[in-house]
């Protein structure tokens, strides 16, 4: 029998080895993994890649990934807002890298990696600063610079629905890099709002197919980083 | 003691009203921050366009009323929208195939350096300690169909925002088409800045003076209509 559902937060992360490379789901806190975030905090694991579109705000989720010192590089898009303090800090003291991506390339070198592209053209940064040391094509009388797909160890994802199959439906625009994270990493651990029997999804409705899903987590009342950052928690 | 006088022009609004006047009826749009998401409160009666926002909407409307904001529903720049009927959610390898793929038919940016060629500098200044983020800025200028911007004329320093090179980063080249300022409307041809409209109570050579690269006059001039 297949049953990818696992009982707590803690058991879904329990083997993310130190030195891994970790696909963090969420556009700013929409889709934001949280209470998988935490877990990750608590399992300790140490000298992380994390690739997410941002840095996390205040101390709490990703931010707080970031200041307990278990990142040593972002690959992201956009590394500030006006309420990330930690990656900042980090980043001006030389204490963390940053591989700053634009989030049209960042999202196709994903999509990339999980559909077994291992490079792709596109016209993105031609001409610009971030794209000094790639190769670089001719197509079509067009230039365009080669970027390659991304493959990771893990992926911690924020859905909505979910069943023992690993198929998902995500919450409006928390859907965002959470499919492609998915297909990417080798292990996709998805935290769903609510758990359900297989058939509670319909085949018509599922967004992400279960085969990209290694590990589901009933969180039924997730937080949402604003409202903790708002009222001042930090975490651990 | 003399004493200048500053030159205002346009408010915000007014070059946001301008501006939306040439976003055409049925265009699928993309908004940048700031003064350009004030555009979609102009557009002229009868046209329907739609939104698009990076984060992975079509089809989003205006702001929620307070204590109605969904913290997983919200526009690139991360404040809370609303959606309309016939709105449509997507993963964000979908939402950039609708911009790199040319499927976007007109943005709307910010800047802090256009060039007469319309190179285009909007997301890093040459500070020291600025922490480089780029965003979806550099996709939606080498893929969406028109790329315009709304900006100041001058910096808050009162430096030229349009000049003959970008000293900042550039986030693309040769991808401006049309600059809406609080001065003027300004198009980038092949023979660099040509001025087509003039704001209200500003004067051509006062406009050249504030503005950091050869400005040709179009023959038909004309004063913004806001």
């Amino acid at each position: 029998m297949i049953d990818k559902q696992v009982r707590s937060p803690a058991e879904a992360v329990a083997d993310i080895a130190d030195g891994s490379t970790v696909l963090i789901g969420g556009f700013g806190e929409a889709g934001s993994p949280i209470e998988l975030i935490h877990a990750l905090i608590d399992h300790g694991a140490k000298d992380l890649t994390v690739i997410s579109n941002n840095t996390g705000n205040g101390r709490v989720g990703l931010a707080a990934l970031i200041a307990a010192g278990q990142v040593r590089k972002m690959v992201c898009s956009y590394p500030r807002s006006s309420n990330s303090k930690v990656f900042p800090e980090l980043y001006r003291a030389g204490k963390i890298e940053l591989e700053l991506v634009p989030q049209g390339t960042l999202a196709e070198r994903i999509r990339a990696g999980g559909a077994g592209v291992p490079a792709f053209y596109t016209p993105t940064t031609v001409g610009t600063v971030l794209a000094e040391g790639k190769e670089h094509k001719v197509f079509e009388g067009r230039e365009y610079v080669m970027e390659r797909g991304i493959k990771a160890d893990y992926a911690l994802v924020k859905a909505e629905l979910g069943d023992r199959f690993g198929n998902l439906t995500y919450n409006k625009a928390a859907r965002n890099f959470g499919p492609i994270m998915c297909s990417a990493a080798r292990v996709a651990i998805v935290q769903v709002t609510r758990f359900v029997e297989p058939g509670g999804i319909d085949p018509e409705a599922v967004v992400t197919p279960g085969i990209f899903v290694s590990r589901v987590v009933e969180v039924p009342n997730a937080a949402h980083e604003s409202v903790l950052v708002a009222q001042g928690v930090t975490y651990p | 003691m003399t004493v200048s006088t500053a030159i205002v022009g346009l408010s915000r609004e007014q070059m946001a009203r301008r501006a939306a006047q040439d976003i055409p009826d049925g265009a699928y749009v993309n908004l940048g921050i700031g003064i350009p998401e004030l555009v979609a409160g102009f557009i002229p009666a009868g046209r329907e366009v739609i939104y698009h926002t990076e984060n992975g909407i079509l089809g989003f409307g205006p702001p929620p009323p307070p204590g109605e904001e969904d913290p997983e529903l919200i526009n690139a720049g991360k404040k809370p929208v609303t959606i309309k009927p016939g709105s449509a959610f997507f993963h964000h390898a979908d939402s950039f195939a609708m911009i790199r793929g040319g499927h976007i038919d007109f943005c709307i940016l910010g800047a802090m350096q256009v060039a007469q060629n319309g190179d285009l500098a909007n997301w890093l200044t040459n500070a020291p300690d600025a922490i480089p983020a780029v965003g979806g800025a550099m996709d939606l200028v080498m893929g969406a169909g028109n790329i315009v911007v709304v900006t100041e004329h001058v910096t808050r320093e009162g430096a030229p925002k349009l000049v003959e090179k970008c000293t900042y980063p550039l986030t693309g080249l040769g991808v401006v088409t049309r600059i809406f300022t609080n001065l003027a409307v300004i198009d980038v041809t092949k023979a660099g800045f040509v001025l087509r409209e003039i704001a209200p109570g500003v004067d051509v050579e006062t406009l050249k003076s504030l503005t950091g690269a050869p400005l040709a006059v179009a023959d038909d001039l004309k004063t913004v209509s806001v």
